[in-house]
C-alpha cells in the first residue's frame, strides 16, 4: 500500500509518457512531452509566485501588528489570485515617448530568465525536469540574464526615476553576482560536482554541507544570503525600487500584466536563491538526521519545500526589519568587505579540502 | 589615457528631476526641483503653493475665536499647540490671566500632542529609509494618544480644544487615568524603538554625518526646534520664553552639537523622554479652578501689535496680530517653523546623494500645510 502511494505521481507521469509515445512518432512525442512539462512548471510557478506574494503580505502583517489579507477566501487565501486577475484585466498604459520594442520586451527577459532557472531544480529524486552536469553553473548563468530586462526596462521607459533605478540595478546585480558565484564555488570545492542531484547525494552520507565544511561553509552561507538578497533586489538592498526615493524605480512606467511579470519574477528569484541555499547547504530533499529515511511513502519534496520556506521567511524577515542601504555603501560592502572575505574563505576551504579535514 | 582625458571624453550631463508634488518622500505636496548629476545633487529648489489656502488672509475676515479653528489646519500634527499660540496671543492682548487649571491642562495636552507628532515622525523616518515596520509600531502608540484626545476634545486630529480665555470644556473624567496608562505603556516602547531602529548599523550609517548643519547656519537660516537643537542652537521656547505651566516643571532642553541627521533623530527621541517627564510631573496634581475665563461674545482686541511664540513639535511658531481695535484683526502673520527649516535644505543637501536628501528631509519632519499656509 505504502509503495503504491509513493508511486502514484510517478505512475501517472509514466502512463502519460507511454501513451504519448504510443500514438506519435518519436520526435513529435518528445517535443509534446517537453511542452507538457513546461506548461506544468509554468502553472506550478505562477501559483507558487502568487502564494509567495500572499505569504509575504502575511509575514509583513505579523511583523507589523496587522492581520494582513483576510477578506477574500478563508484566511485571505484567494487574495493574490484576485489581485492577479485584476492585473491581467487592467489596461496596459505607457507614455508615448517610450522605446516601444524594448519597453515591451523587458518584462519577458526578467520573467523568462527566472522560469528557465527553475527547470534544473532537484525538488526530489524523481522530481527534476532537467538534471544536467553543470546545473549550478547553468543556474548562475541564467539568473543573471534578468538584469538585462531591468536595465532595458528602465532605459526604454524614458523616465528619469526609472533610469536611475535601472542603473542602480546594473551596479548592484553585477557586483553581487561575484559574491554569489564565489560562495557557490567555495561549496563546490567540497562537493566536487556541479550537478545538483549529485550535490544532494553527497550529503546523504556526510551530513549537510554547512556542517561538513566547518566555519568556511557557515561564512559562505552568510555571504550567500547577503548577496542573494541583493541579487533579488529585496530590502535592505531594494535601491532599485526604493519607493521613498524613486517612486517605483525601474518599473515606474509599467502597468497591468507587465508590472505583474516584474513583480512575480522577484518572488520566483527569491525562490531560486532559497533553493540554491537549500541544495548547497542544507541537504536538498534529504530529511534532517535521516528521520524519514525509513518511511518509503514520505514525499521527499516536502522536506525541500519546508527548507525553502524557512530560507524565504528569513529573507522576508530581513525585508521587514532593516532600513535600506545607500548606493555607495552597497558597493563598499561588496567590494571592500564581502569580496576579499569571500576570496580568503575560498582559499581556506581549498586548504581544508587539500588537508582532508572535512567531517 | 589619464583620468582627466577619460573624463573629458565621457561627458556627463546634469538633468532636472521633479521630486513631487506627488512623491512618497515629500509627505505632502512639496515639489522639489532637483538638479542632478548622476546620483549627486547639485541644486535643490523647493517650489511651494500646491496647498496654499490663504490662512493668514482668511484670518483677517474672521473673529478671534474663529482664527483658532483655522490654525488646526496649519501644522495638523501639533494642532493643539497652534491653537494655544493664538489663544495666548489674544489673552496677552486682552490681559486675561487664565486659571492654573487651564495652564496645566494646556501643557499636558501640548506635550501629548508633541509625543503624538514625534511618534508619527519616527515611523515615517524609518519608512523613508526603507524600514517599513517602524510606521506601524509608531502608530500603535500614537493611536492611544488619539483615543485620549477623542474622549476629551471630541476629535482625533484637529482638536479645537483651546479657546481664547481658556478651554472649550473641562477634561473627561477618564483623562488622568488614561494618560497615566499611556505613559506607563510608552515608557516600555521607546527602548523598543531604539532596538528596532536607533541601534541598527545600516540606520546609523545612513544618518551619521549626513546633512550636516552647523550652528552658525542654523542661526542664520532661523532653523528652530529639533533641527536647530541638533546643531547645538539652544532655541527651546519652553525654556527661553516660558508660557503656560512650563515654569512649574523641571525638564532639560534636548541639545546636541553634531548637527547631522542622526543628531536631529536623537534630539527627538530625547524630547519624547522629556515630554513624558513633564506630563508625569503635572498629571497627578491638576489644580482645581474654572476652565474658561469669561470673555465677551465678540472679542475686540485693543489697538496695537501683539506677538506670542510657542514651541510646536517642529520648532518655534510665532503668531503676530496687528489689531485696529475692531472685531477682526488687521493683519495676522504666522511664523511657521517648517518654512525656515525648509530654507536650509538647499544649503545642506548640495553635493549629497538622492538617498541622503530623503534621509535629511525625513529628519527635518516637514509638514507641508505648515510651510505653505
Amino acid at each position: 500500500m505504502n509503495f503504491l502511494i509513493m508511486n502514484i505521481p510517478l505512475n501517472i507521469t509514466s502512463t502519460i509518457h507511454d501513451w504519448i509515445y504510443s500514438i506519435m512518432p518519436e520526435t513529435a512525442a518528445s517535443i509534446t512531452i517537453m511542452v507538457l512539462i513546461a506548461v506544468a512548471y509554468l502553472a506550478l510557478f505562477a501559483v507558487a509566485g502568487l502564494y509567495l506574494v500572499l505569504l509575504e503580505r502575511k509575514v509583513a502583517a505579523w511583523f507589523q501588528l496587522r492581520l494582513g489579507p483576510n477578506r477574500v477566501g478563508p484566511w485571505g487565501l484567494f487574495q493574490t489570485i484576485a489581485d492577479a486577475l485584476k492585473l491581467v484585466s487592467k489596461e496596459l498604459t505607457s507614455n508615448d515617448r517610450v522605446d516601444k520594442f524594448l519597453y515591451n520586451l523587458a518584462p519577458y527577459f526578467v520573467i523568462v530568465s527566472a522560469l528557465i532557472a527553475i527547470s534544473v531544480f532537484p525538488f526530489s529524486k524523481q522530481f527534476q525536469a532537467f538534471d544536467i552536469n553543470i546545473g549550478l553553473f547553468f543556474l548562475i548563468a541564467v539568473s543573471s540574464i534578468g538584469v538585462i530586462g531591468i536595465l532595458v526596462g528602465g532605459w526604454a521607459s524614458n523616465n528619469k526615476f526609472a533610469l536611475i533605478g535601472a542603473m542602480r540595478s546594473g551596479l548592484q546585480t553585477i557586483s553581487y553576482e561575484l559574491s554569489v558565484g564565489l560562495s557557490i564555488l567555495t561549496m563546490v570545492l567540497l562537493t566536487g560536482t556541479l550537478q545538483l542531484s549529485e550535490i544532494v547525494e553527497v550529503q546523504r552520507t556526510g551530513g549537510w554541507l554547512i556542517l561538513q565544511g566547518h566555519i568556511p561553509a557557515i561564512i559562505a552561507f552568510c555571504i550567500f544570503m547577503i548577496a542573494g538578497t541583493a541579487e533579488t533586489n529585496r530590502a535592505p538592498f531594494d535601491l532599485v525600487e526604493a519607493e521613498s526615493e524613486l517612486g517605483a524605480g525601474f518599473h515606474t512606467e509599467y502597468s497591468g500584466m507587465k508590472f505583474a511579470y516584474f513583480f512575480l519574477a522577484e518572488f520566483i528569484n527569491m525562490f531560486i536563491i532559497a533553493s540554491i541555499a537549500v541544495v548547497l547547504f542544507f541537504g536538498g530533499w534529504l530529511s534532517p538526521f535521516g528521520i524519514t529515511d525509513g518511511i518509503t511513502w514520505f514525499p521527499e519534496v516536502l522536506w525541500f519545500l519546508i527548507k525553502v520556506l524557512v530560507i524565504i521567511f528569513l529573507m522576508m524577515w530581513f525585508r521587514w526589519t532593516f532600513p535600506r542601504l545607500r548606493v555607495d555603501q552597497l558597493l563598499t560592502l561588496e567590494w571592500k568587505y564581502l569580496l576579499p572575505l569571500n576570496l580568503a574563505n575560498l582559499m581556506i576551504m581549498a586548504v581544508i579540502i587539500w588537508m582532508n579535514w572535512t567531517i | 589615457m589619464t583620468d582627466q582625458e577619460i573624463k573629458n571624453k565621457i561627458k556627463t550631463e546634469e538633468y532636472f528631476v521633479n521630486m513631487g508634488p506627488q512623491h512618497p518622500a515629500a509627505h505632502g505636496v512639496l515639489r522639489l526641483l532637483l538638479t542632478i548629476d548622476g546620483e549627486i545633487i547639485k541644486n535643490v529648489e523647493p517650489d511651494l503653493g500646491y496647498i496654499h489656502r490663504s490662512i493668514e488672509k482668511m484670518s483677517e475676515r474672521d473673529s478671534y475665536q474663529q482664527i483658532v479653528h483655522l490654525t488646526d489646519r496649519m501644522d495638523y500634527l501639533s494642532s493643539n499647540i497652534n491653537n494655544e499660540a493664538v489663544c495666548l496671543t489674544v489673552e496677552k492682548a486682552l490681559e486675561i490671566e487664565v486659571s492654573d487649571r487651564v495652564k496645566v491642562i494646556r501643557t499636558i495636552i501640548s506635550e501629548l500632542t508633541r509625543i503624538a507628532s514625534h511618534c508619527l515622525w519616527w515611523g515615517v523616518m524609518g519608512m523613508d529609509l526603507g524600514a517599513l515596520t517602524t510606521y506601524f509600531y509608531a502608530f500603535r502608540d500614537r493611536e492611544m494618544i488619539n483615543d485620549i484626545f477623542e474622549e476629551t476634545c471630541g476629535a482625533r486630529l484637529t482638536m479645537n480644544y483651546n479657546a481664547p480665555g481658556g478651554l472649550m470644556y473641562d477634561i473627561h473624567p477618564n483623562f488622568v487615568k488614561r494618560t497615566k496608562d499611556f505613559i506607563k505603556h510608552f515608557k516600555t516602547k521607546i527602548p523598543e524603538y531604539d532596538r528596532l531602529l536607533t541601534g541598527n548599523i545600516i540606520f546609523q550609517k545612513r544618518t551619521k554625518g549626513v546633512g550636516v548643519l552647523t550652528k552658525e547656519d542654523a542661526i542664520s537660516y532661523g532653523a528652530t526646534g529639533p533641527v536647530g537643537r541638533g546643531s547645538g542652537f539652544s532655541c527651546d521656547v519652553r525654556k527661553h520664553h516660558i508660557y503656560s505651566a512650563y515654569d512649574r516643571v523641571d525638564f532639560k532642553e534636548a541639545l546636541l552639537t553634531e548637527g547631522d541627521t542622526f543628531a536631529r533623530y536623537q534630539v527627538r527621541i530625547m524630547e519624547l523622554w522629556e515630554s513624558i517627564s513633564i506630563i508625569e510631573q503635572l498629571i497627578d496634581n491638576i489644580p482645581e479652578g474654572s476652565v474658561k475665563e469669561p470673555t465677551k461674545a465678540v472679542i475686540k482686541l485693543p489697538k496695537g501689535e501683539f506677538y506670542q511664540r510657542v514651541e510646536t513639535a517642529r520648532g518655534e511658531l510665532g503668531v503676530y496680530i496687528n489689531s485696529t481695535g475692531t472685531k477682526n484683526p488687521y493683519r495676522v502673520k504666522f511664523r511657521s517653523p517648517g518654512f525656515s527649516n525648509l530654507s536650509v535644505l538647499n544649503h545642506i543637501a548640495k553635493g549629497s546623494k538622492i538617498a541622503d536628501l530623503v534621509a535629511t528631509m525625513a529628519s527635518f519632519d516637514f509638514v507641508i500645510p505648515d510651510i505653505d499656509r
